[in-house]
């Protein structure tokens, strides 16, 4: 029998904001536990949420930039469960009336575009984390609890665990580039969530879906959506039926492990908010946010390939981040060709990053030093031996390259004048390579070339030596 | 009427414990109230909105700014029966993966 799959992914981002959905206590990563909370965060008697009207900016953001419907009208609604990462014993969330409805996003797989649409997005709050300890006890950071989050929840509208991971990675781009999220999965402010059910080609019904948890990167996404296709295969063949529960991927093993059969959504016993009054998002503040978006991915892209003559590949690197395509423009800008920079940031900077585990806003380089130091090779003052040189001293101090490389004495010479009477010296003191060249022996031109380069500190002009020595060498 | 098992099932969600004397005791109780609500399903409604707030306000939002003056991390600790390290001491959370929201 063969199968098809459904898939639909629940994604789960945190809004970059200063102060949490809900209270006025800072967010931010890696601060010392339960610093970052006061006394709304721990859920004390008599405290009110207040709603951070720059989260709820961010939120609309990202809905059009999904291409979604705002909603007008909306509440908050109470979502009970008792766990301890969430003092309240509730979450403050959109049930009724989210955020939005209604999106899209366009991904790619091996050449096939398709649609995928998006039922609904809200904002909610995030809980707190538990780490549990071999003591036999759980240890509560309260830090994250109240973090504003988005919650995007995808229509099952995919069909392969490769569809999926494009999705994952359409999504990630796009709120980047709304600057509304860092979106990093390593941070925990990208979460996803799957679901995924199977059902023998042609079926009517959709199969009993599984939900597939504890997701650290895109790939494993993609192997546990893999994993669960093979799996819920074998159960169906084998005579079995699919359960609907929880399950999560392990890392070690590459399968999925059963976590609990899943609770209904009547168990959470949501009810409107009662400490928050209703909203009415006007047509004013969803126009003047739409104009502040930054332009997309997609459209830069094809902006590079028609207009900068960038090769479609290389210009889909350049957008991959709203920093590296700001970056690549502002270089522009400051005078650099726009291909070299391409090159340059794709190959060297690249390197440099992924060597360092460094983002491009943790080094010292800066548009306007990339752009003098392109301009410098372009125009040969620098070689692109010495370059490399030149670039490792800017981005890790910042350094001016034109300055540094007057100050180190490290501009190529080209003048014929004086570079013909070195290279006439070191012919006369090596008479044998001389004898080699004219018996055909073309390494002797390679030790003749080191020689000048080592007299000269290796600051000649490669193809300045090269004409001058073959025309002194054809004169003997 | 609310059965026996729905009163238990709700009384585990809000990790509550009951004997069954007790159990018998609460279904008792809950059905009244849930039959004295249902007084209000006779006022005809069709056509009102559904009324989810009292306070006659709406768009009431916060500005982005943090404020750091109250209790500091260790006033608040003074609050839990337990505490290591700056951090919430609880009895072990097996299913690890509840948490996330």
């Amino acid at each position: 029998m063969n199968f098809e799959t459904t898939i639909g992914l629940e994604v789960h981002v945190e809004l970059k904001t200063k102060t949490k959905m809900f209270s006025p206590a800072p967010v931010a990563y890696g601060a010392e536990s339960n610093v970052n909370t006061n006394v709304i965060d721990w859920g004390f008697p008599g405290v009110l949420p207040a709603v951070n009207h720059e989260a709820y900016r961010l939120g609309i953001m990202v809905a059009l930039a999904l291409h979604a419907d705002v909603t007008k009208e909306t509440h908050f609604d109470r979502k009970n469960y008792f766990y301890p990462d969430n003092p309240k014993a509730y979450q403050i969330t959109q049930f009724e009336q989210p955020l939005a409805r209604n999106g899209w996003l366009e991904i790619e797989v091996n050449g096939v575009k398709k649609k995928i649409g998006i039922e609904e997005m809200h904002v909610e709050e995030d809980a707190g984390k538990n780490t549990h300890g071999d003591d036999g006890y759980s240890y509560v950071d309260l830090n994250r609890q109240g973090t504003p989050l988005i919650e995007i929840v995808s229509k099952a509208d995919m069909n392969s665990p490769e569809e999926a991971y494009a999705y994952l990675e359409q999504l990630r781009k796009t709120i980047q580039f709304t600057g509304a999220s860092d979106v990093k999965m390593e941070e925990g402010s990208m979460r996803v969530d799957t679901n995924i059910s199977i059902r023998p080609i042609g079926a009517e019904k959709l199969g009993t879906k599984a939900e597939l948890k504890n997701l650290n990167s895109f790939n494993h996404v993609r192997l546990g959506l893999a994993y669960e296709e093979k799996r819920q295969a074998e159960v169906l063949m084998s005579g079995g039926q699919v359960r609907p529960e929880t399950r999560r991927f392990d890392e070690a093993s590459g399968e999925t492990i059963l976590m609990r059969v899943k609770e209904g959504s009547d168990d959470y016993r949501y009810f409107p908010e009662p400490d928050l009054p209703p909203f009415s998002i006007s047509d004013d503040w969803i126009n003047e946010i739409a104009g502040q978006i930054p332009e997309m991915p997609e459209k830069r892209r094809e902006r590079y390939v028609n207009e900068l003559g960038i090769p479609e590949y290389d210009a889909g690197i350049l957008t991959d981040t709203k920093e590296m395509s700001d970056f690549f423009e502002e270089s522009i800008t400051d005078g650099a060709d726009p291909k070299l920079a391409s090159n340059w940031l794709m190959g060297e900077v690249n390197a440099y990053l992924n060597a360092n585990k460094l983002d491009l806003a943790q080094t010292q380089l800066t548009p306007a030093n990339l752009a003098t130091m392109i301009q410098l090779i372009k125009d040969g003052t620098i070689s692109s031996k010495i370059a490399k040189k030149v670039f490792q001293e800017t981005i890790k101090k910042g350094t001016e390259p034109k300055a540094w490389v007057e100050a180190k004495g490290l501009v190529q010479e080209s003048d014929p004048t004086i570079l013909t009477p070195v290279i006439t010296a070191i012919l006369d003191d090596n008479q044998q390579s001389i004898e080699d060249f004219k018996n055909g022996k073309d390494r002797a031109v390679g030790f003749l070339v080191g020689q000048i380069m080592k007299q000269t500190h290796g600051k000649a002009n490669p193809k300045v030596v090269n004409q001058i020595l073959m025309g002194e060498l054809n004169k003997r | 009427m609310i059965s026996k098992d729905q009163v238990a099932h709700v009384a585990e969600l809000a990790r509550l414990s009951f004997t069954d004397a007790e159990l018998a005791h609460f279904t008792t109780q809950l059905d009244q109230i849930i039959v004295m609500e249902h007084a209000l399903a006779e006022v005809p409604t069709d056509g009102v909105a559904p009324t989810t707030q009292l306070t006659d306000t709406e768009n009431v939002f916060r500005d982005d700014v943090p404020v750091t003056d109250g209790p500091s991390r260790d006033e608040l600790l003074q609050n839990v029966p337990e505490s290591k390290d700056g951090l919430i001491k609880v009895p072990s959370i097996i299913d690890k993966g509840e948490a996330d929201a």
